[in-house]
């Protein structure tokens, strides 16, 4: 047991509370202000008493973006829509093919393995603006421009590696004399694979996954270079809402709330695998 | 035909040597105790048997079938390895299980076959455990039960007992014989401790720095041990190693001991005017209070009662050091200080010094 006194438990406590004040009060304010109008926003002094309105969640849904200047047609659903579709599908192509991938560098040795491996790496490494110039060009040559096939392959830049490394470090914490022990019972190497290496190594496949879905769906350069209107994500579309008759606050609060909503949704979601995940570690004799 | 036959095995990693042109035959049924001092080989003996590791050169043949390139499914072969290898995310039952879902057998029979196996080696009340649950005992038997549970023609055994506290490991030495015995398997089963190779092998190969310096019966290994280096490994406490030469005087070939002359059977007259080591297992020195014939003093130095044998450190005139060993506690009461001490010239041992290996009486 650890013994602490009542002063060094008073000041945890009042750590603890600024170091979450710190982080939660400003998604706790961007959350008030969606529900307010932008006159409300601007008041001086600010308040937090106000009459809650839906009005800006409406405009988002609806498309209509009011303002003293005229109504604006806004494709918040649809960068939303694009913003699931392009993460979904990155991560999920970057599962595929990483996965495997991190096996193979993880059980096999063989001739530039490192070198691939670091290769892929390096890509992070890059200025994504660096690498747009160039991509853009070929991009136009292939017919890639503003297609989500190509933002999706674009995105295994932001995905692949993550997901490499990570996976690859828990497939190297599996005992090889596992994998051994259900291959010698008399399973192919491909069940080997699948039900030893991929469940053993399921937490950090999660992990893995989630974390390359929040930079992917954070991604703000690569769509807004290589994709026009009705291809891009919210952070690009989030644009929009700085108009000529001034930003709107309230819908940008309230397009705040809901393009981080699935991403939290997942990250509460995968959280149960990610514990789940940790509890299994009895692996050792 | 041998049930699993290894000829000239080889392996390195990078530049060690481990296996340097291994050659053994197992008979069906047989159980070949692998032992040796650790790095010696023996778990990567196992695992190119196994499949899971690729030999440089030589073969391994399963039943006259060549499976040196065959992967590790389809040798048929049932392990126990050493860290237990039990599958963390499966309850113990679908652990033993998996060598019968790899040959797709009906669900009825799995079970059938799992829960006999488990009552068994007694783990049939934690078979809906996971492994992280087992007591280290238990998923010892767990992996034991898996390498069984599909009656394979061989059994490789990575020293199963290394993990598990003394009193399991007592009860499993006796327990595993008749298991063994009963599952008709050709059992390969590497182990570190001698007593553990004594009790459970039909043979034992002993394997030094990758190489078989003998391989025997457990009997033969004790009383006829190929080099110095065998004779230390098997027994305890170790064998006393003296260095003689033995000369041939008129009443028969003797050595100098301590200022004494020791008499040696005749049968050793070949080896007069060699260099060599005369070994003495502490049990053929035999020590009394009074002189004896062919004997020769000793300082009783410690004297050290265990349940089923004392010890006695001797000290000879010479300042060298001998260990004897009486059976019983306090057969005869001791007393520290002079003493006399006899060799049983019938256990005498006697090895080049050179060479290290054992020269044999003629008959």
């Amino acid at each position: 047991m650890e013994h602490t006194s009542g002063l060094e438990r008073a000041l945890r406590g009042v750590a603890l509370a600024l170091i979450v004040v710190f982080f939660l009060f400003p998604i706790l304010w961007i959350f008030l202000m969606s529900f307010q109008t932008n006159e409300e926003i601007l008041r001086i002094p600010p308040s937090p008493f106000f009459t809650p309105t839906l009005g800006n969640y409406a405009a988002l849904i609806s498309g209509k973006l009011t303002t003293v200047s005229g109504t604006l047609d806004i494709a918040f659903m649809r960068n939303l829509w694009n913003s699931v579709l392009l993460s979904t599908a990155s991560v999920a192509i970057a599962l595929v093919l990483g996965v495997p991938a991190a096996y193979a560098f993880a059980r096999f040795k063989f001739r530039l393995g490192e070198d691939i491996a670091f290769t892929l790496l390096s890509f992070r490494f890059a200025p994504p603006l660096l690498v747009l110039l160039p991509l853009s060009l070929y991009f136009q040559q292939l017919g890639l421009t503003d297609t989500y096939a190509g933002l999706i392959w674009v995105y295994q830049l932001i995905a692949l590696p993550l997901i490499l490394w990570i996976v690859r470090g828990y497939f190297e914490d599996i005992s090889p004399d596992i994998e051994h022990a259900y291959r010698v019972a008399g399973h192919s190497w491909w069940s080997t694979f699948t039900r030893i290496a991929v469940p053993l190594a399921g937490p950090g496949i999660a992990a893995a996954g989630l974390l390359a879905f929040i930079f992917c769906w954070n991604n703000f350069v690569f769509a807004l270079i290589l994709a026009s209107a009705d291809k891009q994500p919210v952070t690009v579309g989030a644009l929009a809402f700085v108009t000529a008759s001034g930003i709107q606050y309230g819908q940008i609060a309230a397009a705040i709330v809901l393009s981080v909503t699935p991403t939290l949704a997942l990250a509460l979601y995968a959280q149960r695998y990610l514990v789940e995940g940790l509890s299994l570690g009895a692996v050792k004799g | 035909m041998p049930q699993l036959a290894i000829r000239d095995l080889r392996k390195s990693f990078k530049d060690a040597v481990v296996l340097d042109g291994v050659t053994l035959d197992v008979e069906p049924g047989e159980i070949v105790c692998v032992f040796g001092p650790s790095g010696a080989g023996k778990t990567v003996l196992l695992r190119l048997v196994a499949g899971v590791e690729t030999c440089d050169s030589g073969v391994v043949a399963l039943a006259g079938r060549d499976v040196t390139e065959a992967p590790p499914e389809t040798r048929g072969v049932g392990m126990a390895f050493q860290n237990f290898a039990l599958f963390p995310h499966m309850s113990a039952f679908d652990n033993i299980a998996s060598p019968l879902t790899a040959r797709r057998a009906a669900p009825a029979t799995i079970k059938t076959k799992v829960e006999k196996i488990a009552a068994l080696l007694k783990i049939g009340h934690v078979l809906e455990h996971a492994p992280r649950e087992l007591s280290n005992g238990q998923k010892q038997r767990t992996a034991l039960a898996r390498a069984l549970v599909a009656d394979p023609k061989v059994l490789l055994l990575d020293d199963p007992l290394r993990n598990v506290d003394a009193k399991l490991r007592y009860e499993m030495r006796l327990e595993l014989p008749s298991l063994l015995k009963a599952s008709g398997a050709t059992a390969l089963y590497v182990t570190q401790d001698y007593k553990e190779a004594m009790a459970l092998g039909d043979r034992i190969a002993v394997l030094i720095d990758g190489r078989f310096v003998q391989v025997a019966t457990p009997g033969a290994i004790y009383r006829e041990p190929a080099s110095i280096g065998v004779a230390r490994l098997f027994g305890d406490p170790t064998v006393n190693l003296i260095p003689v030469e033995p000369v041939i005087r008129p009443e028969g070939l003797t050595v100098h001991i301590a200022g004494c002359i020791v008499p040696l059977s005749r049968r050793y007259e070949h080896a007069a005017g060699r260099a060599c080591m005369l070994g003495v297992r502490p049990e053929a020195i035999l020590v009394d209070e009074s002189p004896m014939a062919d004997g020769f003093p000793v300082e009783l130095e410690a004297v050290t009662p265990l349940n089923e044998k004392t010890l006695l450190l001797l000290r000879a005139n010479d300042g060298r050091e001998l260990l004897a060993s009486e059976a019983g506690e306090d057969a005869a009461p001791r007393r520290h200080g002079v003493a006399h001490a006899r060799f049983d010239p019938d256990a005498l041992l006697l090895f080049d010094a050179a060479s290290g290996e054992r020269i044999p009486p003629k008959a």
